[in-house]
């Protein structure tokens, strides 16, 4: 019992406090097993269609009809190679690996630079540059995708990677994250003492910026990342069916009059479970993130 | 580079005169030169340093917005030898066409019953998650599930649980003696199921946001409210709800922005409709519609003007949420 009892004290401000405050707001109680009752209802909606997508993707197709099995069948793997015949599922892995990775890495580095010199560089049109930046936020650029597709026909970029790495390469709500982030970790004090040593501003920011605002930095990476891995209209345009990402090659192998239920879900699992491994592992930092950003923005 | 780097560290490190005497020994032609280049690089440095996000803002976000208003003014045909003006016959066109209305409409139902119910169970369930859970990362976690999931593959698997025949929806509905919906053909049960895609994915992410804006409420409020006698509930409408107001504005304008260009779920939704949203369009929505005329019926100058309306759609809604923002947050920087 011992152990329960000193466990809120170390979430909550301090002993003394706590007790004094226990019937005072709800957020100090211990819930009742209702609050658990409903979220684990919560979270079990949230996983079923997971687990409704490996369920169909493990039993064959004509299962489904009447009565569905609950539990899981031995069909995955064949399933799974029927995949791999159908759509080219490794080459769509490796080239959103791709556009992903690249995108991630160029949105970390470019918004942190725009970031350091937003927050802690004194320049003539800061205040105006950085409004237009948070005002860019707001526009809906995906509606200016017809323009683009014809600049890229007409450049011949249309099927490549680059066509949809590209126009990602920096992001407005990248370089707000960045600002609002440094502008707190880097003291001012720790610019100027680099300067007064006679380092540029490039070796300031490499220095004295970049070390303080990994975790940021990080956040902005991994929310990055999931972004650009579900784009999917602009590769759906621009991409074809030979050079596809994950999310279109999913798309072809769901269009079509007769659909193969099993296959595509089959499909839908393989494509699913990197991103639930990558889940697993950084979840704690993507909520921490959440939270962060929503009380910064 | 590296050199000058060290021997600077070099010279800090002695036990030294203050640095300008320093300088002033390397002599006049020396310093000068030096001066010179770190005034550049002061001056010029921010401006490098900001220059790739406006340059690309420019070449892939503006210039391709602004020439969708100059394609509008053209019956611009993929593959067409010439595209004659039309001026605004584009638009004329647009707004008689009744599939576009249904498009708009359509577009913001699926939104309203997707934002609406939402927000309060996003809100309810911050309040249940800013309880003092055993494991709270966990239960985080959990409900940020559907977050990471990949859109085309959720809304796959979500055409597949609405399925009209075999779906579990249907199934479930059966078992407590409901009649089977027709989730496809139906408009409003098709916005209902693909309203359902959207709160379910969205959901857990907004309450952690709502979560992160109770926590930041002072505690001293509660307690004077609790001294004055105020009950849970009283607490919570009177205290709670009212300042989370910016972040809930917050929510709703950015999944405004979101929401009005909604593409995905209505295209994935039933594998034999495609663009059509639906053998009469029940669920087309207006990026859908505008996919279809643009991209299949090779129809840009149609398709740009229907995305130039959005666009301005767009816009005038989030800057009303702005002006209303401003208005209701007092205080903060954004």
């Amino acid at each position: 019992m011992a152990t329960i009892t000193d466990r809120p004290t170390a979430t909550g401000p301090k002993p003394a406090r706590r007790r004094g405050s226990k019937r005072i707001s709800l957020a100090d109680r211990r819930p009742g097993f209702v609050v658990y009752g409903i979220l684990i209802a919560f979270i079990l909606g949230s996983a079923f269609p997971f687990y409704w997508s490996f369920l169909v993707a493990s039993h064959d197709d004509q299962k489904f009809t009447a009565d569905a099995p609950l539990l899981p069948g031995g069909n995955f793997f064949h399933n799974a190679g029927r995949v791999l015949d159908t759509i080219p599922f490794w080459k769509a892995l490796g080239n959103s690996i791709l556009v992903s990775g690249t995108v991630t890495v160029s949105v970390v580095v470019l918004s942190t630079l725009a970031g350091f010199a937003f927050a802690k560089l004194r320049f003539k049109g800061r205040g105006p540059l950085m409004v237009f930046v948070v005002a860019t936020l707001a526009v809906p650029t995906q509606l200016g995708i017809i323009p683009l597709y014809m600049a890229m026909a007409e450049y011949g970029w249309s099927g490549t990677l680059g066509a949809v790495i590209i126009p990602n390469l920096v992001t407005a709500f990248g370089v707000f994250w960045m600002r609002q982030y440094i502008a707190d970790a880097v003291p001012d004090e720790l610019i100027e003492a680099a300067r007064m040593d006679g380092c540029s501003m490039i070796r300031t920011f490499w220095h004295v910026c970049l070390p303080a605002v990994r975790p940021a930095a990080a956040m902005l990476g991994i929310f990055t990342f999931m972004m650009s891995w579900n784009d999917f209209l602009w590769p759906l345009i621009v991409l074809n069916a030979d050079n596809p990402t994950m999310q279109v090659a999913l798309e072809k192998l769901q269009s079509g009059y007769y659909v193969d239920n099993s296959l595509v879900l089959a499909g839908t699992t393989m494509a699913t479970v990197p991103i639930l491994i990558v889940f697993l592992v950084l979840g704690r930092q993507i909520v921490a993130g959440i939270m962060q950003g929503a009380v910064k923005g | 580079m590296t050199t000058e780097l060290t021997v600077t560290r070099g010279r800090g490190a002695e036990p030294r005169p203050p640095r300008r005497d320093d300088n002033d020994d390397i002599g006049p032609g020396k310093l000068s030169w030096r001066y010179r280049l770190t005034r550049l690089d002061v001056k010029f440095s921010p401006y490098v340093y900001i220059a790739p996000f406006f340059i690309l803002f420019a070449v892939v976000g503006l210039f391709p917005l602004l020439y969708t208003a100059y394609i509008s003014l053209f019956e611009w045909e993929l593959g067409a030898d010439e595209q004659p003006f039309v001026g605004i016959e584009n638009y004329t066109a647009l707004l008689a066409d009744s599939q576009f209305w249904n498009a708009m409409v359509n577009t913001f139902s699926i939104f309203a019953i997707s934002t609406i119910p939402q927000l309060i169970i996003a809100v309810l369930l911050a309040v249940l998650l800013n309880t003092a859970l055993r494991g709270r990362t966990g239960w985080r976690m959990g409900v940020l599930l559907p977050y990471v999931a990949s859109l085309v593959a959720l809304t796959i698997i979500f055409g597949d649980l609405f399925g009209v025949q075999y779906g579990t929806v249907n199934n479930i509905l059966e078992l407590f003696g409901v009649d089977r919906i027709d989730w496809q053909a139906d408009r409003w049960w098709s916005h209902v199921a693909i309203a359902t895609m959207v709160n379910w994915r969205w959901t857990g992410y907004n309450a952690l946001i709502v979560l992160a804006a109770m926590q930041a409420i002072p505690r001293d409020v509660y307690e004077a409210a609790w001294v004055d006698g105020a009950s849970k509930v009283r607490q919570f409408t009177s205290i709670t709800l009212p300042m989370l107001r910016p972040t809930l504005i917050f929510v709703v304008v950015t999944s405004t922005i979101g929401g009005l260009q909604i593409f995905t779920e209505p295209l994935l939704f039933s594998p034999s409709a495609g663009a059509n949203g639906g053998a009469t369009h029940q669920y087309q929505t207006v990026v859908l519609y505008m996919y279809q005329a643009g991209f299949q019926s090779q129809d840009l100058g149609y398709a740009s003007a229907m995305a130039w309306i959005l666009f301005m759609v767009i816009i005038v809604i989030a800057g009303i949420n702005f002006l209303l923002t401003r208005r209701l947050a007092s205080s903060g920087e954004a």
